[in-house]
C-alpha cells in the first residue's frame, strides 16, 4: 500500500517545528506502524537525509516508550493498542496520515516525535510507592487480599506510563496516569498506611508539573492503550477528600507541611 | 586471569548464611560517604540501586531509556519462581535448586544456584509488600501456575504482565530513593566506557543522549545491570534498544566474558512475516500450561488446522516427552519445533511454525477461564497476526530470547575487574546452558534485592577508600576514546545504513550459530563476520551530528560492538565441542536426537579474555565442581 505522511519535524526543544510531507510507498499491511516508520527512515538515510526521530523500545506494547498522535488520535485509530502494536492493515491504501508528538506543556518536545515525559516519573517519586524497605517483608500469604480487590488493583497497575491520556486530554491533565497509581496501591492492604498522603502528594506534584485539571471529558479513557478507566479518577478524588479531612487537617493544625 | 569463584566452604545449605556473617560491614554512619554507580534500571538495576540506597549508600543510576520504568524486564510475561510450596506439592529450596541445575544441563555453579533458590521466597514476600498485585485465589492467598522443566506449581504471576508488575515495584522503590535524594537518576544516558584506575573499576563515561554531552561519573564501585546481548541476532524478543555496549566495554577493559555461546532460543514466539520485521514477540511459556503443541503428521499438509482430524495430528512434545509433555524445557521444545519444520511438517505460509492449540482447554475450562488467565496475551497475538486464537490455533516458532552467558562473576557477583559487579542477565552465573522459565525475574531480583547489598558492603569495607581526581589520565583517556569513536562513526559517511549491517549480522548468527550448530557451519560463520565488520567501518552512513539526539549514532555504536561480540559467540560455540542445554552441536547427539554432554572435557565455564587489538581472545576455564548433585543425563521423557 502507498501512504502520504505529514510528519512533525523539530530539531530540538528550542527550535520551532513544522510538518514535512513524505510519500511511503510499498508498505505491507503486516508491518507495525513503527516498522512503517523504519522503512521510511531507511529510505531517508539512504537519500542522505536525517531520519524521523521517534521513541520506541520493546515494540510489544508494554514498555510505554512509543507514542505518537496519528490523525489526531494518540497511538492511532485502533482502541486499546499502542503505536507499536498498531498494524498497517488498520489503514487503507492511499490514506494520508498526520503524525505528531504528544502535545502538552508538561511534555516538552525534544526532537521530532520525541517528548520529555520526566514529569510522570516525578509524580511517582512524590508518593507512588509503598515504603517497604528491602528485607522488611512478612510472608506473602500473611496478608490475604480479596481477589476482587487484587483484580481491580491489577487493572489499574496495567498502566504503562506512555502519556497518551495526557495527549488526549483537552486540558493536558495527567489525572488518569496519577489515579491509576493511586488506585493500584490504594486498593491493596499493603498500600493503606500511606494511602491518603499518597493521593495528596501525587496530586500536588501533578499540579506543580503544569498538567491541567480534569473536567470529565474522558478522552483519556478512550485513548488509554491498556483500558484504564476513569473509575480510578473517582477513587483518587475520594482519597483526596479523605486526605484533606485527615492528614491535611492535622498538617494544617500543626503548621507542618510534611503532614502526619 | 584470576577465576577464583570464591565459593564459601561448608555445607551447601549453609554457605550463604555463613558468608553473610563473614562479610565485613560498613557502619551506618560511614555508608553515606560511599557512592556506587548502577548502570541499568531493570529488575537487577532498579532493585539493586534501591536497596543500596536504602542502606545509605549514595547511588547514581543510569539508563538509556527515557525512564527507568521502561527497562526490558517489563516485557517478561509469565511469572517468577519461588520455592514456597504453598500448594503442598512437594516443592522445596532443594527441589528448585535441583531443577535449575538440571535445567541448565549441569553447567551452572552449584553454590550460586542454591543461593538463588534460597532467596526466592524472600523475593515473593518483598514484592507483595511493595504492592505487586500478584494473582490471588478466592481465599485471598497467592495463586501459582506451572512452567517448563518443573513438575511442581511454583510460578507466581500477575496476569501476563509479571515482569511489568515486578519492575514497577522495583521502580517505585527506586523513585522513593530518588525523592529522598539518595539516588540520582540519569535517564537517556548511555554508558560508553568503563573507567579503571589502579586496577579497580571507579567510574563510567556516559553520553547524554539528548545533548550529546560526554561526561565521566566516578564512584567507589560500579555495577552493571545492563541485560543480555541477544540483539546480536537482530531479530529477537529483546527491546530494540537492548545492547551489549556496557559489558563489551568492560570486557575490553579486562573483564572475563563467560560462555558467550549460551543463547536461549525461546520456543513460543510469533513467526516472522517478512523482510520488514524489526523484532519478534514472545508468547509466554505459561501458555503451555493449557495449550497443546502440534503439527500435521503428513509433510506439506496445507489444510486449515480445523480440517486436520485428531488422528492426523502429531502432538510431538507429548509423544516424545510424556512426563513433561508441553512443559518440556525451552531448549528441548525449540529443537523439537525445528526438527518437525525441517521435516517439512511446519505450518503457516513460510512453513516455519507449529500450532499452539487451546481448543481442548477451552472445551474443558470454558472460554472465560482461558481469557482470565491469558487474555492480554491472546489480544497481543491478535493485534500482530489478525487471527483470533480463541478460534484458530496460534502459530509459533522459536526466537532468540535470553542469554545465559555474560560477564564472568564470582560468588560475590564481582567480575575479574575488582570493584566491577555484574547483576542479572548481564552476568553468567545461575542458569548454566539453559534457563528455565520464570527464573530470569527471580535472578534479577535476587541479585538486586538480596545479594548485592551484602557483597557491596564487604567490598567497600575491605577496600581502602581513595579519591580519583576528575582529570586523572585514565578518565581523560576513557573520555577521549568515546569522543574519538563517535567522531569516527559520524565521519565514515558511507553508503549503507546501520540497520542493514545489523540485519546481515543477525542472519549470519542465526544461520551459523542458531538452534543447531556444527563445526563446519561455525567455521564458515566465523569467516563471514570480519569482512562485514571491515565494511561497516568503511561504508556505514550515520547522518546528523554528535551534539543532539541522534538515534542512528546510538545504533551505530551498538552494532559496532555486536559485530565484535558475534565473533566471540561463534568462537565459543566452536570450542565447546559438546552439546549441552541450548548449545546443540549436531556432532554430539544421542541416537534419538538428544543433547550429548561431554562431562570429561567440558564440565567448566569457558571464560574469554580480551587480548587487545586484533589478537585472538584467550580462552580460560573455571572448573565446575558438583558436590551435591549427581551429573546425570538430563531426561524429560
Amino acid at each position: 500500500m502507498n501512504l502520504t505522511l505529514h510528519v512533525w519535524r523539530q530539531k530540538n526543544a528550542r527550535t520551532p517545528g513544522r510538518f514535512v510531507t513524505y510519500e511511503a510507498h510499498d508498505i505491507s499491511p503486516d508491518m507495525s506502524f513503527l516498522e512503517m516508520l523504519d522503512v521510511v527512515n531507511e529510505r531517508l538515510i539512504e537519500g542522505g537525509e536525517e531520519p524521523i526521530a521517534f521513541d520506541h523500545d520493546c515494540r510489544e506494547g508494554i514498555c510505554g516508550t512509543c507514542g505518537v498522535v496519528v490523525n489526531g488520535r494518540p497511538h492511532g485509530p485502533r482502541e486499546r493498542t499502542t503505536a507499536c502494536q498498531l498494524h498497517m492493515r488498520s489503514f487503507a491504501d492511499g490514506d494520508s496520515l498526520t503524525i505528531e508528538p504528544w502535545r502538552a506543556k508538561a511534555f516538552p518536545v525534544l526532537k521530532d516525535l520525541i517528548v520529555d515525559r520526566g514529569a510522570l516519573d516525578r509524580i511517582i517519586a512524590a508518593g507512588g510507592f509503598v515504603s517497604a524497605p528491602i528485607g522488611s517483608a512478612p510472608d506473602a500469604n500473611a496478608i490475604p487480599v480479596r481477589k476482587v480487590l487484587a483484580d481491580l488493583s491489577m487493572d489499574a497497575a496495567a498502566c504503562i506510563g506512555c502519556g497518551a491520556c495526557v495527549a488526549a486530554c483537552p486540558n493536558a491533565s495527567a489525572m488518569l496516569f496519577t489515579a491509576a497509581k493511586v488506585s493500584h496501591l490504594g486498593l491493596l492492604p499493603q498500600g493503606q498506611p500511606e494511602r491518603f498522603d499518597r493521593a495528596r502528594a501525587m496530586i500536588a506534584q501533578m499540579d506543580a508539573e503544569g498538567f491541567g485539571s480534569c473536567t470529565n471529558h474522558e478522552e483519556c479513557q478512550a485513548a488509554c492503550p491498556k483500558g484504564i478507566t476513569v473509575e480510578t479518577i473517582g477513587r483518587m478524588n475520594a482519597d483526596y477528600v479523605m486526605a484533606s479531612l485527615t492528614v491535611g487537617r492535622r498538617a494544617a493544625r500543626l503548621g507542618d507541611s510534611g503532614g502526619g | 586471569m584470576n577465576l577464583d569463584p570464591k565459593i564459601p566452604s561448608g555445607p551447601l545449605a549453609q554457605k550463604w548464611s555463613k558468608t553473610k556473617f563473614d562479610y565485613k560491614l560498613v557502619n551506618p554512619a560511614n555508608k553515606r560517604k560511599y557512592s556506587v554507580i548502577m548502570v541499568g534500571s531493570g529488575l537487577a538495576g532498579a532493585g539493586g540501586a534501591a536497596s543500596l540506597a536504602e542502606l545509605g549508600y549514595y547511588v547514581k543510576c543510569f539508563c538509556y531509556q527515557d525512564s527507568p520504568r521502561r527497562a526490558h524486564s517489563i516485557a517478561a510475561q509469565g511469572g517468577i519462581n519461588a520455592a514456597k510450596n504453598y500448594h503442598n506439592d512437594g516443592d522445596s529450596v532443594w527441589r528448585l535448586f535441583y531443577d535449575t541445575v538440571k535445567g541448565g544441563d549441569f553447567r551452572a555453579r552449584e553454590a550460586n544456584v542454591y543461593r538463588l533458590a534460597e532467596v526466592s521466597n524472600d523475593i515473593i514476600d518483598q514484592c507483595a509488600a511493595l504492592g505487586v498485585p500478584f494473582a490471588r485465589e478466592y481465599g485471598g492467598l497467592l495463586d501459582n501456575r506451572s512452567f517448563g522443566g518443573a513438575q511442581v506449581s511454583r510460578t507466581f504471576y500477575a496476569r501476563g504482565q509479571t515482569g511489568q508488575q515486578l519492575l514497577l515495584g522495583a521502580y517505585q522503590a527506586l523513585e522513593r530513593q530518588i525523592s529522598r535524594g539518595q539516588v540520582e537518576m540519569f535517564p537517556r544516558h548511555e554508558m560508553l566506557e568503563l573507567v579503571v584506575v589502579d586496577g579497580r573499576a571507579r567510574g563510567v563515561v556516559v553520553r547524554d543522549m539528548v545533548t550529546g554531552e560526554v561526561a565521566t561519573h566516578l564512584a567507589d564501585a560500579v555495577c552493571l545491570a545492563t541485560g543480555g546481548y541477544g540483539n546480536v541476532y537482530f531479530l529477537s524478543t529483546y527491546a530494540k534498544g537492548c545492547n551489549s555496549t556496557a559489558i563489551w566495554r568492560a570486557y575490553q577493559k579486562g573483564a572475563g566474558f563467560a560462555n558467550p555461546c549460551f543463547t536461549q532460543i525461546h520456543p513460543t514466539c510469533i513467526p516472522v512475516t517478512g523482510e520488514h520485521q524489526s523484532k519478534l514477540t514472545l508468547m509466554s511459556e505459561s501458555l503451555r500450561n493449557d495449550g497443546r503443541i502440534w503439527v500435521p503428521k503428513k509433510k506439506g499438509d496445507t489444510r486449515a488446522p480445523g480440517d486436520v482430524p485428531e488422528e492426523e495430528r502429531d502432538y510431538y512434545l507429548e509423544r516424545k516427552y510424556p512426563s513433561y509433555g508441553n512443559l518440556a524445557p525451552r531448549d528441548i521444545s525449540s529443537r523439537a519445533a525445528k526438527q518437525v519444520c525441517d521435516e517439512g511438517r511446519g505450518v503457516g505460509s513460510t512453513g516455519l511454525g507449529v500450532y499452539l492449540d487451546f481448543a481442548e482447554s477451552i472445551g474443558r475450562l470454558g472460554v472465560d477461564a482461558i481469557r482470565e488467565k491469558y487474555g492480554n496475551l491472546f489480544e497481543m497475538y491478535e493485534r500482530i497476526t489478525a487471527e483470533d486464537p480463541y478460534t484458530v490455533p496460534m502459530r509459533i516458532f522459536p526466537a532468540t530470547h535470553y542469554t545465559m552467558g555474560g560477564l564472568w562473576v564470582d560468588y560475590n557477583l564481582e567480575s575479574t575487574i575488582p570493584g566491577l559487579f555484574v547483576l542479572g542477565e548481564a552476568n553468567f552465573s545461575d542458569h548454566g546452558a539453559n534457563r528455565l522459565g520464570a527464573s530470569a525475574l527471580m535472578q534479577g531480583l535476587a541479585d538486586g534485592y538480596f545479594v548485592i547489598p551484602y557483597t557491596m558492603g564487604d567490598y567497600l569495607a575491605r577496600t581502602p577508600k581513595t579519591a580519583v581526581p576528575a582529570d586523572h589520565p585514565e578518565v581523560r583517556a576513557a573520555e577521549a576514546a568515546v569522543r574519538e569513536r563517535g567522531a569516527r562513526l559520524l565521519g565514515i559517511k558511507g553508503k549503507r545504513t546501520v540497520t542493514s549491517f545489523h540485519r546481515e549480522l543477525g542472519r549470519i548468527m542465526w544461520e551459523h550459530c542458531g538452534m543447531a550448530r556444527n563445526a563446519a557451519d561455525l567455521k564458515a560463520g566465523l569467516a563471514r563476520i570480519p569482512p562485514l565488520r571491515e565494511e561497516f567501518w568503511r561504508n556505514v552512513t550515520v547522518p546528523g551530528s554528535g551534539g543532539e539526539i541522534n538515534q542512528s549514532l546510538e545504533m551505530a555504536g551498538r552494532v559496532a560492538d555486536f559485530l565484535e561480540l558475534g565473533e566471540l559467540i561463534i568462537r565459543d560455540a566452536l570450542e565447546r565441542d559438546e552439546s549441552c542445554g541450548c548449545h546443540f552441536r549436531e556432532e554430539h547427539q544421542t541416537p534419538d536426537g538428544e543433547a550429548l554432554r561431554d562431562d570429561e572435557r567440558f564440565t567448566h565455564v569457558a571464560v574469554w579474555e580480551h587480548a587487545g587489538g586484533d589478537r585472538a581472545p584467550v580462552r580460560h576455564q573455571e572448573p565446575l565442581a558438583y558436590e551435591n548433585v549427581h551429573l546425570a543425563t538430563r531426561s524429560y521423557k
